[in-house]
């Protein structure tokens, strides 16, 4: 125990016998030491340089500066060339940038780039040219790099073939802690595949061709998947909230809230310029981070439009069809559009335009009339800025063209939904009166592929559209209006689901958009259209009150409405259901089941499934305690051409005798087996009920006990209330009127 | 199957008894009385008055005598059924939390609560089915449940077991005359409690419903678990209908459970069960609160149901449950038509 104050010596406190000197503190500063910063970091060599003489210099390093000051902010003096004794200059230069991460951008931007036909710049960190240049640093002898043995990989898509040579659709479930993926089985018990305890820690997710899992963990983004469901690739984004994939799964983007922090220890895949970052952008084959960027605020003005977005856009990042493109909405300014797989900017700036509040890509390659070189198209929108008006534009990539614009007024709200090949893009247009009071939409439908992308205008609808939605492939539609805007009312107000298809028009082309059918008093608010088209299910759903389902058919082979005969559809309400507490609704990739779930992360009630065929019957519903999440598993386009897919339409009926039949002889050896073991149980239990039964006896007759003891009672009891047989006998007599009818008899 | 609504009571039902003619309803409540009621068409026959706590429990001796009852007032009555007297009082320490009458109606035995310092009990008392006797103010027999409280029990064929069930999940067998425990069972999961233990009507096997969500059927003789029947919501009743092969569970989410009232949510449906193939087959609903007993009609023309609602619901069964029959059953019936013929 120390001293305490009280009873310190005099000598305790005796200072001069220790010598500073004499204590080594080299490990402490050796721990403490601050590094100071060498100052390099803002320095970059440039190689590849012409060789100049004196006067030429200046040219040059004006010339150099324009390239320079792309990534960064340079002067000339902070350029030195260095000269050779004969006069001319060494081919390369120094340059300072005005900070380290300015630098870093000039390598990763500048490094490769032409500067004429015959010089190309290379571009090093002063601080590397240092790590790496220096003798000794690098072994003069070249040693070959170790290549493994090549091991042969599972296949991707194995999941394609069904083992059971049915074309069955997987599907993954989580819930409780667990993930499973299973083979659907209609009616049966789903056929587990694979069923792992805590195999992601927030939720799971199909890559968009369905080839990986993805699960999500503190630690990063791992992709799983093969026959073996291994473990594929690994994407070290520490806290990562959320994942999108690029649409043919090349790329891969994460987001964290948390800005990413590299320790001093470094991380195994980020490097320092990553630091702060929230996004960044993977290339799926590599595992390899392209690039990371940091979190935008959204810019808040005192405008009425800015002020109902603080919502934070997922995905941020929007692919082209193609994956050639990505592009992110800097709102209010510009766009970023980005080429892969390098992630440099589009003509290295950012796409102005003036106010603009969101973009979309086409979901396909557009097919332009008269266009023949390459393209992607994006469409955006700006909101009314002063007296200017509203404007919506599609913009040709790589051109930066617009290829047509509109504008519009009294705007306050405006969605863009494209057809999923990129032949129509609706503009929903909420357009409030004069009064700012009533919402009325209007839909403004671009017909991409015709010649000069004609507008048409749907402004029929009196009500506000709160839904809509294109037939995968095709070209109707179905939308959800609302008389009153949707608030934060306890009962969410009535609505209507209308359909709208072309009209009948001659040869290829395709008609004006007319309004279909209204269905009044519905409480619907989701829109369902099976990915192959033609069925759709119009649901209610995260709505305490109502969970509605109605399966139509917009081509329904019966009889047709007289007054519909001029349109391309006709509609038929096939069945209706309701799933109590449903949250969530998913089509399988084929178009022939629709599963709908209660997830536990909206409620606690009722969680679990029901499975539906296209023609609304329920298949299957299944109550399972805190289920979370259900994801069919994507499927890859077909590899099958039109002629092959047609010729296959054409002979169905011989298809589908083959599969009846299979389906049949399954179902009735099924069904033998489930009666054998009904069977078998009946017995047992009869076998059971009567050794009891026997031994019952047995022990009752052992005891000297009467067989059936109450009746025994009841008797000695009936002896005491009415002696000497003195029965009495009470007879009812009870009359009821089963049926009346009266018949006139002529 | 247009139940008849009995609204005599003005709590939660505890628990519903029929006579063994099937004649007769006995309900009772925590409002503190018991009901009798014509089963036919739910007339109120009478009522005892008498008890002065929440009455938990009630049963009838097989010749529709007497009417034993036990209560949250710490006594077990025996009433005359015909004039509503009450015959007898016990008192205990604790509240008494089931009654029951053996085979041939000379022994009664009554599970009290573990309260204040009192660890949970089983007694047993010997009965005579007489109005005019002096009933004997000894107890016959006392079992002390030291490891987990019993919630419910009752006596097994011959009266040669004493059959509980606990808080805990388990189930125990105690000799019907010396009051040692033969065996535990844990059937159900850990702690949670069984809360119903209903007899077949040769008492060789019972029906044990828990909080568990599961009823089991299982064999007096050796607790042996023959069936298992799983439900989607905690049970609190269940019984075992005569000459058909089903069970009915009642339950739902307790009050305190939920925070909306719409009744879809709770789950307050009866559920009808296929005693030997475990399979779903029906529910009724019609209960606004979660079910807290249900008991068959011995004869096997209907069942009951009482509720947190405070309302007895009579239900007959119509021709569709006469004739529904799985095809192996069917089979089976014809095969044994056809032997009784030959």
């Amino acid at each position: 125990m120390a001293p305490s104050f009280d009873h310190l010596r005099e000598e305790d406190l005796d200072e001069e016998d220790f010598d500073m000197d004499e204590v080594d503190i080299s490990d402490l500063r050796e721990k403490y030491e601050v590094q100071l910063e060498q100052g390099y970091d803002t320095f970059v060599v440039i190689d590849g340089l012409p060789a100049v003489t004196e006067e030429q210099k200046p040219k040059l390093i004006k010339f150099l500066l324009k390239k320079l000051n792309t990534v960064g902010r340079t002067s000339e003096d902070a350029i030195y060339m260095p000269m050779g004794d004969d006069g001319m200059s060494l081919r390369f230069a120094f340059v300072e940038y005005s900070s380290p991460a300015e630098a870093a951008a000039a390598v990763r931007q500048l490094d490769f780039v032409p500067l004429d036909k015959k010089h190309t710049l290379r571009v090093n960190k002063l601080t590397d040219v240092d790590r790496y240049g220096r003798e000794g640093r690098i072994d003069d002898e070249y040693t070959p790099p170790k290549i493994e043995p090549f091991q042969e990989k599972e296949h991707l898509r194995s999941f394609m073939a069904d083992p059971s040579g049915r074309g069955r659709d997987q599907f993954v479930m989580f819930r409780g802690e667990t993930v499973g993926v299973f083979w659907n089985n209609e009616k049966d018990q789903p056929e587990n595949i694979v069923d792992r305890q805590q195999w992601t820690e927030t939720f799971v997710q199909w890559s968009p061709l369905g080839t990986y899992l993805t699960s999500v963990h503190a630690q990063g983004v791992l992709l799983w998947g093969g026959a073996s469901w291994s473990r594929l690739r690994r994407f070290a984004h520490p806290f990562v909230n959320l994942v999108a994939f690029s649409p043919n799964e090349k790329y891969l983007v994460t987001w964290s809230n948390r800005p990413i922090s590299i320790p001093d220890s470094g991380h195994p895949a980020l490097s320092l310029d990553d630091d702060g970052k929230n996004y960044v952008i993977w290339d799926i084959e590599t595992s390899k981070p392209l690039r990371s960027f940091a979190q935008q605020d959204t810019p808040a003005t005192d405008d009425s439009v800015a002020k109902k977005a603080p919502k934070f856009p997922w995905p941020a990042f929007k692919w082209s069809a193609d994956d050639k493109y990505v592009a992110r909405l800097n709102q209010g300014t510009s766009i970023s559009v980005y080429e892969l797989p390098k992630m440099n900017l589009l003509d290295k700036t950012a796409i102005k335009i003036d106010g603009v509040m969101d973009f979309e890509w086409a979901p396909a390659t557009p097919r332009r009339d008269g266009v023949k070189t390459y393209e992607q198209l994006f469409c955006f929108w700006t909101p009314e800025i002063g007296s200017n008006p509203a404007r919506v534009g599609l913009m040709s990539i790589p051109s930066k063209q617009i290829v047509r614009s509109l504008n519009l007024f009294s705007v306050s709200d405006v969605k863009l939904h494209w057809q999923s090949d990129a032949a129509y893009i609706c503009v929903k247009v909420d357009r409030h009166s004069k009064s700012k009071k009533s919402l009325a939409t209007t839909l403004e439908i671009f017909r991409v592929r015709e010649k000069g992308v004609p507008v048409e205008v749907v402004d029929t609808i009196k009500d506000t559209v709160i839904n809509f939605a294109w037939e995968p492939k095709g070209d109707r539609f179905v939308i959800i209006t609302t008389t009153e805007p949707v608030g934060a009312t306890a009962v969410p107000p009535k609505t209507a689901v209308s359909f709208f298809c072309p009209e009948k028009a001659k040869g290829n082309a395709v008609g004006n958009f007319k309004h279909l059918r209204t269905l009044d008093k519905k409480n619907n608010n989701a829109i369902y259209w099976s990915p192959k088209g033609r069925f759709v299910v119009v649901a209610t759903i995260a709505n305490a009150q109502s969970s509605d389902l109605d399966f139509f058919d917009v081509d329904f082979e019966g009889d047709k409405p007289e007054g519909e005969k001029d349109l391309t559809a006709n509609l038929q309400l096939m069945n209706t259901s309701e799933h109590y507490g449903i949250t969530d609704v998913e089509w399988d990739p084929s178009g022939r089941y629709v599963a709908t779930w209660a997830s536990v992360w909206k409620h606690g009630m009722e969680n679990g499934y029901h499975l539906y065929d296209f023609k609304g019957e329920l298949l299957r519903e299944e109550a399972i305690e805190k289920f979370k999440q259900w994801a069919w598993r994507p499927r890859p386009p077909t590899l099958l051409t039109k002629e092959e897919q047609k010729q296959i339409r054409k002979n169905l009926r011989e298809y589908s005798r083959v599969f009846e039949q299979e389906d049949a002889e399954r179902i009735s050896s099924a069904d033998v087996a489930v009666v054998e073991a009904r069977r078998h149980l009946l017995q047992q239990w009869y076998a059971w009920r009567e050794s009891m039964e026997e031994e019952l006896a047995e022990e009752r007759a052992a005891l000297g006990l009467p067989e059936k003891p109450v009746a025994e009672l009841l008797k000695e009891k009936a002896a005491a209330a009415a002696p000497a047989g003195e029965e009495q006998v009470v007879e009812e007599t009870m009359e009821e009127v089963l049926e009346e009818t009266e018949e006139i008899v002529n | 199957m247009r139940p008849i609504l009995l609204a005599g009571h003005e709590r939660a039902l505890t628990q519903i008894k029929y006579n063994p003619d099937g004649d007769l309803i006995f309900s009772v409540s925590k409002d503190q009385i018991i009901c009798v009621w014509f089963s036919h068409n739910g007339e109120r026959l009478g009522t005892y008055r008498g008890h002065q706590g929440a009455i938990w429990t009630i049963d009838v001796d097989p010749t529709s005598t007497i009417l034993a009852s036990g209560s949250a007032d710490n006594t077990i009555r025996l009433w005359d059924i015909k004039t509503g007297k009450c015959l007898k009082t016990w008192d205990f320490p604790t509240a008494v939390k089931r009654v029951e009458f053996n085979e041939d109606g000379t022994k009664l035995l009554g599970v009290t609560e573990k309260r204040m310092g009192h660890l949970g009990t089983i007694v047993v008392l010997d009965v005579k089915i007489d109005v005019e006797a002096e009933q004997t103010d000894e107890k016959a027999l006392t079992i002390v449940c030291d490891e987990s409280k019993a919630t419910v029990a009752g006596w097994s064929y011959l009266s040669k077991y004493i059959i509980a069930g606990h808080e805990d999940g388990s189930i125990s067998q105690y000799d019907g005359k010396t009051g040692d425990l033969i065996y535990n069972f844990p059937i159900h999961e850990l702690n949670q409690p069984i809360t119903d233990l209903q007899w077949s009507q040769d008492r060789t096997y019972f029906i044990t419903a828990s909080k568990d969500k599961t009823a089991k059927l299982v064999s007096a003789k050796d607790l042996e678990v023959l069936k298992t029947y799983t439900a989607d919501t905690p049970l609190n009743s269940a019984t075992i209908t005569p000459n058909k092969d089903f069970v009915i569970l009642g339950g739902g989410q307790a009050a305190m459970d939920v925070t909306t009232t719409a009744a879809r949510q709770g789950k307050f449906e009866a559920r009808f069960y296929h005693k030997i193939f475990e399979d779903e087959i029906g529910r009724v609903r019609g209960h606004f609160g979660p079910l807290n007993t249900v008991a068959a009609d011995p004869t096997g023309k209907g069942y009951a149901s009482g509720g947190e609602d405070g309302y007895v619901r009579v239900h007959h069964f119509d021709k569709g449950y006469y004739d529904f029959m799985y095809e192996v059953e069917r089979e089976r019936q014809n095969k044994l038509a056809a032997a009784g013929n030959a």
